[in-house]
Parts: structure tokens; sequence; C-alpha cells
């Protein structure tokens, strides 16, 4: 009986200690709400961070800092949108589409900077990205299409098929696909799709190309940069070279990628967060594209998939891994 | 925990009732377990969202959504009762089948529905904010869509069906045509889910292909928390039971995310989920005993 209570003591006091989190009143408040947990969202999260340590905002000192992961379930992020609103920081910054969404459903008054978001007026978040106008303002991460084709056709001069692994579920990547499919036959290369809707899914895909292409392209699609090492595998074994939208994959085996860092693109979102916290309105603010990108090239990689990279294009290369 | 989580966390555990609802009528009322909540959930946000954007009145697109998640559950029902497929196979089949299938209907994975009009756009003129108008319009659906299945299940139709979920050989014997039954409940198990994802993507700004992404699990998690929670011997009970399991595990949810306090991160919010989920289930068995001893008699 003695036990039960103590434990349903403990249980209040783990409670109300939940509840009590309370910042102090000079603090400029920071709530971040990320989709789920992957390299490249992570490193928008953390460019975020960066920024405002360097202009003198860091946790405890200045800065209160919330974020949260839905872990890949809509319902958990709109609950999230729900806390921030209830606790009402100075800005909400929303990482990816559906993040994004569901905090720009909940809030009409709270800055809100979106990123990692390609398509911003499709998704209804601005309804013009040089006038935004309400509180909501971000970073778009539309890849550059028509310069990463002319990358494929550096790297494998004489490409005339090239493979493209997306999730077609997801609304980024139909949107790349029909980029690169108006872009690619400007170049001379056809492309042959191979659809991969969970991660459990790229190696086979990645297979299904074997034989039907002479480069593969991997865009910016969480389900297929998740799993990699499977296209890397393929591209080794069958000798065909694979490129990729982000540089983070050429670390990860990708011959060369004339990307951005995701980590540049959150950045640039914290400069805009750093903005409005210095007195800037959302509104008056137009939505950003890209502004930095980088060619990286993978020596060994390109080795194992069976191509040779031009001193030129070596040259060019901010970053060169072994 | 602030006001508008609060309300917040009611408000998905008013929508997720619906899902819980209809999680009952196939895995309790008819025995059937059926995993295609998993896709008539984003199915009806798909066809409502749609429907919406090509300026569709919000209620009757609301109404084709749950309709679209009816023939869903006749697909599986049908797939198990005329080809003779086990019921958790047939009912993964049109689940992965109706991902395909959300994603022809949107055109897209992504489908917004930020500044539309929506069967919620009426409660914007009301005098208090859209954090309290949406859990107070919600609670009134809810409770309707409770009491009209009460009434359902305990009329002459509704016991049949009843009885083909509890002895399917003893009601056919008593004339009823159990298949008929599976299909009609299956129907209308999928009809709440769907209502429920068309409600959920009007009132979040957006129907997504990924909407469906552990839907039976939170639905199942209701049911059987609620279970937990109270008696649920009568079917009045039960339903209710469902909609208390629905909003308790979103308030577990809310309680995990602002666990930060206690040294917790983001990446721990399905663990600590689960381990409040396993408390609230728990904690009702321990008083029981202690109630007992205490001699209340």
């Amino acid at each position: 009986m003695n036990a039960m209570r103590v434990g349903l003591a403990a249980l209040a006091t783990a409670v109300s200690m939940s509840v009590s989190g309370v910042a102090l009143a000079a603090d400029k408040h920071v709530a971040i709400t990320q989709i789920v947990e992957h390299p490249a969202l992570d490193a928008v999260r953390n460019g975020v961070k960066d920024v405002l340590a360097e202009a003198g905002l860091t946790e405890g000192n200045g800065l209160k800092w919330s974020y949260e992961s839905a872990q890949g379930n809509a319902a958990t992020a709109a609950q999230i949108a729900k806390k921030f609103a209830g606790e009402a920081p100075d800005v909400i910054v929303a990482i990816a589409t559906p993040s994004a969404q569901t905090v720009v459903a909940t809030t009409n008054s709270i800055p809100v900077v979106f990123s990692a978001v390609t398509d911003p007026v499709g998704a209804k978040l601005v309804t013009d990205a040089m006038h935004p106008g309400a509180n909501v303002t971000g970073v778009t991460d539309m890849t550059p299409i028509a310069a990463h084709m002319a990358l494929v056709k550096r790297v494998v001069p004489n490409a005339t098929r090239l493979g493209v692994i997306s999730n077609p579920g997801e609304a980024n990547s139909v949107t790349l696909v029909s980029l690169i499919e108006a872009e690619a036959p400007k170049l001379g290369m056809s492309v042959v799709v191979a659809a991969a809707t969970k991660s459990g899914d790229v190696l086979a895909a990645a297979r299904s190309l074997v034989g039907k292409v002479d480069a593969i392209y991997v865009p910016t699609d969480n389900t297929v940069i998740s799993a990699f090492e499977a296209v890397v595998k393929v591209g080794n074994e069958a000798s065909i070279p694979v490129l990729a939208g982000d540089t983070d994959s050429v670390k990860r085996g990708a011959v060369a990628a004339a990307g951005f860092d995701y980590y540049d693109v959150g950045r640039q979102t914290g400069k805009m967060v750093l903005d409005i916290l210095n007195g800037a309105k959302p509104g008056d603010m137009a939505v950003q594209g890209v502004a930095k990108t980088d060619l990286l090239v993978n020596v060994g990689a390109a080795k194992a998939q069976g191509v040779t990279l031009s001193p030129e294009l070596i040259a060019e290369a901010k970053e060169i891994i072994e | 925990m602030s006001q508008i989580a609060l309300l917040g966390a009611i408000e998905v555990g008013l929508l997720f009732a619906l899902v819980a609802l209809g999680v009952y009528l196939s895995f309790r009322v008819l025995q059937f377990p059926d995993l295609t909540v998993d896709g008539s959930f984003p199915l009806g946000a798909a066809v409502c969202a749609s429907l919406i954007v090509v300026d569709v009145n919000p209620y009757l697109a609301t109404l084709v959504a749950a309709l679209a998640g009816a023939v869903a559950g006749v697909v599986t029902a049908w797939l198990n009762v005329r080809l003779k497929i086990l019921h958790l196979l047939a009912s993964i089949l049109t689940m992965i089948a109706l991902y395909s299938i959300n994603l022809r209907i949107m055109g897209r994975p992504n489908v917004a529905l930020l500044g539309e009009q929506t069967v919620f756009s009426p409660l914007e003129k009301l005098d208090m904010p859209s954090y309290v108008a949406l859990p107070i319009a919600l609670a009134v659906l809810v409770l309707v869509v409770k009491l009209l299945l009460d009434w359902f299940l305990n009329s002459e139709v509704g016991l049949a069906m009843r009885a083909t979920g509890v002895n399917p050989r003893m009601a056919r014997a008593q004339g009823i045509h159990t298949d008929r039954y599976i299909v009609g409940g299956m129907a209308l198990s999928n009809a709440l889910v769907a209502l429920a994802g068309a409600l959920f993507a009007q009132s979040q700004g957006a129907a997504d292909v990924t909407l469906g992404v552990g839907v039976i699990v939170v639905g199942l998690a209701a049911v059987i928390g609620g279970e937990a929670l109270m008696n649920t011997r009568a079917v009045w009970r039960a339903t209710f039971a469902c909609i208390v399991g629905s909003i308790v595990y979103r308030l577990a949810v809310a309680g995990a995310l602002n666990a930060d306090m206690l040294g917790l991160k983001a990446q721990d919010l399905n663990l600590i989920t689960a381990v409040l989920v396993t408390l609230a289930m728990v904690l009702p068995g321990i008083r029981m005993p202690f109630r007992s001893k205490g001699g209340a008699s």
C-alpha cells in the first residue's frame, strides 16, 4: 500500500517536472521540428544551431533551443506543432515539407522558417515566394538538375542511358524526376527510372538497372539516400558510375556530385532565423534558393565503378576523396 | 504542458478515436484482424484533399472519402470471403495496393490544403481560438458517431454482425449470411477510418501518402488501452473505451514530447510513448487488489 503511494508520488513528481520547463524571459526561444532523423535533415539542424552559436546564442546562454522529431509519424508531427504553438517561441524552424505544413496549419502568428522544402508554393506554405507576406518564409532545397546532368556527361562522356532511383511516394522526388526527364534528353541521354518505395527496396531497384544504363543518378530522395550503400554496391559490382544529388553521398561512395551540403542550407536557414530574432518580419523576406554549391569527387569510387576522372574535373573539386 | 498542446492532444486523440472505433469493429466485433486501415486512412485523406483542391464542397468531399474507405473494406472482405485468402493477408494486400492507388488519386505524394475551404472553415468565424473550437467540434462528431454505432450494434442487423464475429457457425445455423455481414462490417470499419483520414488532412493542412504509417498500431493501442482502463462488457462501454483509449494514448505522446526536462531527447519519443502506454495499462490492474484489500467492499 505504501509502496503504491510512493510510486504514484514519484510519477506525479516526474509529470510535474516535465511540465515545468520554463525558460528565462530574456532568452531567445528557437523551436525546431523535423519529420524524421536522417543525415541531411540533421545537417540542416546543425547548420542552424552553428549560425546561432556564432552570433553568440548558445543553449543556456541567451538561447532556449527546443528540438523534436516526429520519427516519421504524421500525427506526432501535428502534436509537435501544437506543443510549439503553445510555447509561443520567437521562431519555429520546420524541416521538410510535412512538418512545415502542419506547423503552418497550426499557427498564423508565430514566425515560421521552413527549410529543406523543395516546392514551398506547391506545398502552399507561401503563396508568393518573392513576397511571402504572412508569418512564413524559408529556404528551398531545389536541386540544380541541369548542372547535375551536365556533370553526369562530364564524368561519363559516352553515357546515353541514365538510370534514376527514387521513391515515387516522396513529393520532392517526383518533382526532381520530372526535371531530370526534361533535362537529360537535351544532353543525349534517355532516362530509366527505378522505383524504391522503402529503403529495403533500394538494392533491388539498383540491380534492375544493371545492363540497361551507363550511369546511375540518385536525386535527393530520403528513401534512396538512407540506403545509398546498396546503390554503391551495385555500381561497384556492375561497373556503373553512381552520381548523387548531394555531397554527403560522395563520401559514402558516389563518384561525384555538384551538390550543396545540407549543412550550408542549414546555415542559410540559420541566418534567416537570426534576422527574425533581430526584428525582421518573415513576410518581408523572400524565400531563398540554395546559394552555395561545391563539386566533390571520389577517386576511389571512380576506380571501383570503372571511370577515369579528367584532370580538369579533379582540379575543380572542392574536396577529393581517395 | 501548455493549453494548446493539451487541447491539441485531445484533438488528435478524437480524430484517432474514429480509427479506434473502426478497429474495434473489425478486430473485436468481427474478429477480423484488419490491416487495411494503414491504407484506408491515407485513402480518405487523398480522396478528400484531391476533391477539395478542385473546389468540390468539403462536406461532400469528406463523404466521398468515407465511401472510398468503405470500398477498400469491401475489397479486403471480398478477398477473404470469396477468394478464401487468409484475413490478415487479404488486408495486407489491400493495404499495399492502396499505397499506389493513393498516389494515383493525388497525382503526387502531397496535396496541400492550407488556405482551402474545409469542413472546419466555419469554426474560424466563431468567437474562440481554433485550438479550442476544433476539439469541441470533433468531440460532438465523435460522440454522434459513437451513439449511432451503439444503436447500430444493438439493432437486429448489428446483433447478427456481432453473432458473426463471436460464433460464425452458430450464426449460420440461425440463418445469418455471415459473408454479407463481414463485407458490411468491414465497409463500415474502413469508412470510419477513411473519415478520420479526411478530417486529419483537413485539420493538419495536407494529405500525404505517408499518413498511413503506424495507424493500425495507434488504433489497436487505443482499443486495447481503453479495454485496460475500463469495463467494456456492454457495447456502449466498449465504444466509449475506444475514445478514452485514443485520447489517453495522445496524452501519453504529449507527455513524452514534454519530457525533455528528464534528460530525454527527441529520438526517445517512441520508447517513452511505449512505456507510458504500458503504465496506463498496468496501473489500473495494480489498483484493483489495493482496493479490495482496503476493505471498501
